[in-house]
């Protein structure tokens, strides 16, 4: 049978109708490990053993934590750490017919926007072996868009699931915060960590965002909101108010602009609705972001004192020390009100604005990144690398709303171009369907079908 | 001492007796198991781990704040306090900084207010043990629920600080039953801040000495006493004492420098993301129960049934022992007789688990005058007598005192059901015969 390239919900229903194993989905998936990953380097760890029958494979970014598997969240600060419990993502997908098939690459920490920080070297971008996929879950979106993996999980604080999404033309989902539960994937920046879905399906990452979604007794920070049946929800007819911000649009590459406009005549055609809206420039979110996740940052490293876990701090490597730097300095005594506290004030008032902006649009159309993927090595040239390719993004982390990112073609470099959706708070739903209504529309160019003749079984 | 004035606040922890710690399911009841058995991933602080609060041990913490008279916050909030130490997993202590869940209360004690600064609550650490060369760490006690009061620098002297610690660790222990306060086993740790500013200074010293976890009231008192002596000294040298820790030595009833403070410590406080803020409504406070505590109980005590205010008090700092006292009054129906009863419970220090029928019917019996079966007292009487003619000649000889030990032989021959005073009127009127 021809796998290469089904969705995840296709070879579900396969494996549901027993017309495929899942001993020979393994050996397929292995396969193509074994063929690819070398040039690519997109998984960390493999699980020793296959599912049991009726199970899907599925990858996870090394930051959730896996029962039994190692976890390093690429970091060699927990080189041989192994955990012994699953994330609660993890526990709810084993019990959705999943197994972990591999652990993949991030920045260490989930530290930037080019899974180049990761002490296991960088990740490839698959269109382009040399430039980067984008990160922090640049593993996860290499491994989604080459097929080594039909869907993966990464995780999203500023970007790091939509950014590395658009760099490797896969769809890639943040969901609301509190809409995941983050029990058991490493905290990064605790405000604002939010497991989502990759794949190169809009399906895919509906089912698999109903089967991790929903209130967890061990995440405080969970809603207790039912789940909707997103599946159900995509076909459905929605005639939406888009919001389009202009400074979402400042400094942003002329062709990446050029896709989103020409992405925006499809949505138009499709019947919906284009609405100019003002709204605080990125910037803004930009700078509350990087100085809350720093201090977050700055506190979660704390526990890796080099007591427990083997390695200690001298492990850190240069992103992870510059970081827990700034944020030991913006919480220390007499400067805290001048950065921690007026961040979080800048904070409720971006949150505030969206709240206003969807008071009058359904969903908000931006770039997901600046510019299509950079060359290997380039992040060195910027101070603020992460933040400066993710500016788009974080404006969805600093105010909790869920983001989608989806192909919409490619540049002249015949790199992909990423479009975002933001939605409102807990209406992942909608962005879901106009996504899924895009992708039946334009089949995103055919995108998938021409990466993988360079990814060929 | 005459031209200064001690300064004395305190700082007391409390470890809280839920069923399980402050953040996890694992069970606080830890004192004594087996070292790290008690662990999970929440309070052994594993990457990815996630604190839920415990809501048994946050409405513990507003029903002490009750107690204390203090105003419930509408809104409290968690935060991160950070500092290095192996006994503690994370890196930081979930703590609360600037929005504890309960202020502005007080305490009476000695007949004085004492006013209480805050209570929050935080979590415990694990527990360090060295052994030769080798630091060993126990993560049970890690994440128990720790709740900690901090009182304004009201308190002049010890007394008035044991006096207000015992009459707080009887509310904990005894009436609002959230903690076993046992000082041994380290459930409740006391530390005063102790200072000492001339008379007619307005201003609070500007240094202070804070001796750590001490275990136990005595402790407390010598552990001030010694502090006040030694500070004086330096004083009235015209030195300054240091701002420092300093330890109580048990032995020596002395205290020695632990590490010198240096203005505040910078412990990097901020809003833990992990736990979203809490709120109280006013209905939620209304409905902690707070039960009659021991200072009401005592003055109800004094009122109702004319009790002593010593005895009363006596009473009341036994939560079982106020309970038993009060179940025989409600059985007895006799409001005189509480003075009665409470000399009976005191002084032979019944058993509180004694059945309070058999009190009572020990009561009827003394108060109502015993009636006495003349009948039968009168053949115990020959009956004692015959059996003791060398005693008779005693007493006959001027030995008067021999009476009481008739008197009690022959209320063991009346097994008890006979009025001592007619016990010994008759058996004067045979003897003088």
């Amino acid at each position: 049978m021809n796998i290469l390239g089904k969705s995840y919900v296709e070879l579900l229903g396969l494996l549901n109708s027993k017309k495929i194993s899942t001993k020979e989905l393994h050996e397929y998936f292995s396969k193509r490990e074994k063929k690819y990953n070398k040039e690519l380097n997109v998984f960390l760890t493999l699980a020793e053993n296959p599912g049991v029958e009726g199970e899907m494979p599925l990858a996870y970014k090394d930051n959730y934590n896996t029962e039994g598997i190692r976890t390093t969240a690429s970091s060699k600060v927990l080189d041989s750490y192994i955990s012994p419990y699953d994330a609660t993502v993890v526990e709810r997908l084993k019990k959705s017919k999943t197994y972990v098939f591999g652990k993949t690459n991030l920045d260490a920490w989930a530290h930037g926007a080019s899974t180049e920080t990761s002490d296991y070297g960088a990740t490839k971008n698959p269109w382009d072996t040399s430039r980067v996929p984008g990160g922090s879950s640049g593993g996860s979106a290499a491994a989604t868009a080459s097929y080594l993996m039909p869907a993966t999980i990464g995780s999203d604080t500023g970007g790091s699931i939509r950014c590395p999404a658009s760099w490797c033309g896969v769809v890639g989902l943040k969901p609301t915060y509190g809409r995941v539960s983050r029990y058991g994937v490493i905290a990064m920046g605790s405000s604002f960590d939010c497991p989502g879905p990759l794949s190169w399906h809009v399906e895919d990452c509906a089912l698999l965002l109903s089967h991790m979604a929903g209130f967890d007794p061990y995440d405080a920070t969970t809603s207790s909101k039912p789940v909707p049946a997103y599946m159900e929800k995509l076909n459905a007819e929605k005639k939406l108010k888009i919001g389009i911000a202009e400074s979402f649009f400042e400094n942003v590459d002329k062709e990446v602009k050029k896709k989103i406009e020409e992405a925006l005549e499809i949505l138009r055609k499709m019947g919906h609705i284009e609405k100019k809206i003002k709204m605080l420039n990125p910037k803004h979110a930009l700078s509350a972001y990087t100085i809350l996740q720093r201090s977050e940052v700055s506190s979660n490293l704390g526990r890796y004192d080099g007591i427990r876990y083997g390695n200690d701090r001298s492990f850190f490597k240069e992103e992870a020390k510059k970081r827990i730097m700034l944020g030991t300095y913006t919480l220390s005594h007499g400067y805290y009100d001048q950065y921690y506290k007026k961040a979080q004030k800048v904070r409720a008032l971006i949150i505030e604005d969206f709240k206003k902006a969807f008071d009058d649009v359904d969903i908000i159309i931006a770039p997901s990144t600046p510019s299509t993927a950079v060359k290997l090595g380039e992040f060195k040239k910027y101070p603020f690398f992460g933040e400066q390719m993710d500016i788009l993004n974080e404006p969805a982390n600093v105010s909790g709303i869920p983001s989608i990112n989806i192909p919409v073609g490619l540049d002249s470099k015949r790199l992909p171009v990423g479009m975002q959706i933001m939605g409102r708070q807990f209406d992942e739903e909608t962005i879901l369907n106009v996504s899924y209504k895009f992708q039946r529309e334009t089949n995103f160019f055919n995108m998938r079908e021409t990466l993988l003749k360079k990814y060929h079984d | 001492m005459k031209d200064y004035v001690p300064v004395i606040g305190l700082e007391i922890h409390v470890e809280l007796s839920t069923k399980s710690k402050m953040f996890c399911q694992c069970s606080a009841d830890f004192f004594g198991k087996r070292p790290n058995s008690l662990v999970c991933p929440v309070c052994l602080g594993l990457p990815g781990a996630l604190p839920v609060p415990n809501k048994k041990a946050v409405e513990w913490t507003v029903k002490i704040g009750k107690a204390l008279n203090c105003k419930i916050n509408p809104e409290s909030k968690f935060d991160r306090k950070h500092y290095f130490y192996p006994d503690l997993p994370k890196g930081y202590q979930i703590s609360q900084y600037d929005e504890p869940i309960a202020v502005g209360g007080f305490l009476e004690a000695n007949k004085k207010k004492f006013r209480i600064h805050r209570v929050h609550l935080e979590e415990d650490t694990g527990k360090l043990t060295h052994e030769g060369k080798d630091s060993l760490v126990d993560f049970n006690r890690s994440g128990v629920p720790l709740v900690e009061i901090v009182t304004e620098p009201d308190f002049t002297n010890s007394e008035d600080v044991v006096a207000f610690l015992k009459e707080l660790h009887t509310i904990i222990k005894e009436y609002l039953q959230v903690s076993d306060a046992n000082m041994d086993q380290g459930s409740m740790r006391l530390e005063p801040n102790i200072s000492i500013k001339k008379v007619d200074d307005k201003n609070l010293p500007n240094y202070k000495v804070e001796v750590k976890n001490i275990n136990s009231f005595n402790f407390v008192k010598r552990a001030i006493e010694f502090e006040l002596k030694r500070q004086l000294e330096l004083l009235q040298k015209g030195e300054t004492p240091i701002q420092e820790t300093r330890g109580f030595n048990e032995k020596k009833g002395i205290t020695v420098p632990q590490r010198t403070k240096e203005g505040a410590e910078d412990y990097r406080y901020f809003p833990e993301p992990d736990i979203p803020p809490l709120s109280f409504t006013q209905k939620y406070v209304e409905e902690v129960e707070i039960p009659e505590l021991p200072a009401q109980k005592t003055k109800r005590y004094e009122k109702n049934y004319n009790l002593r205010e010593h005895d009363a008090f006596i009473l009341t700092r036994d939560g079982k022992m106020a309970t038993y006292f009060e179940k025989v009054m409600e059985e007895i129906r006799d409001k005189a007789k509480g003075q009665k009863v409470a000399n009976l419970i005191i002084n032979k220090k019944i058993d509180s688990t004694a059945s309070v029928k058999e009190l009572t019917e020990k009561l009827k019996d003394q108060s109502e005058g015993r009636k006495t079966d003349l009948g039968s007292l009168e053949s115990a009487i020959v009956a004692v007598l015959e059996g003791h003619p060398k005693e008779i000649k005693e007493y006959q000889s001027g030995k008067e005192n021999i009476i009481m030990f008739f008197v009690g032989q022959v209320m063991r021959e009346m097994k008890g059901q006979a009025n001592p005073q007619v016990v010994k009127q008759e058996l004067e009127k045979k003897l003088k015969k």
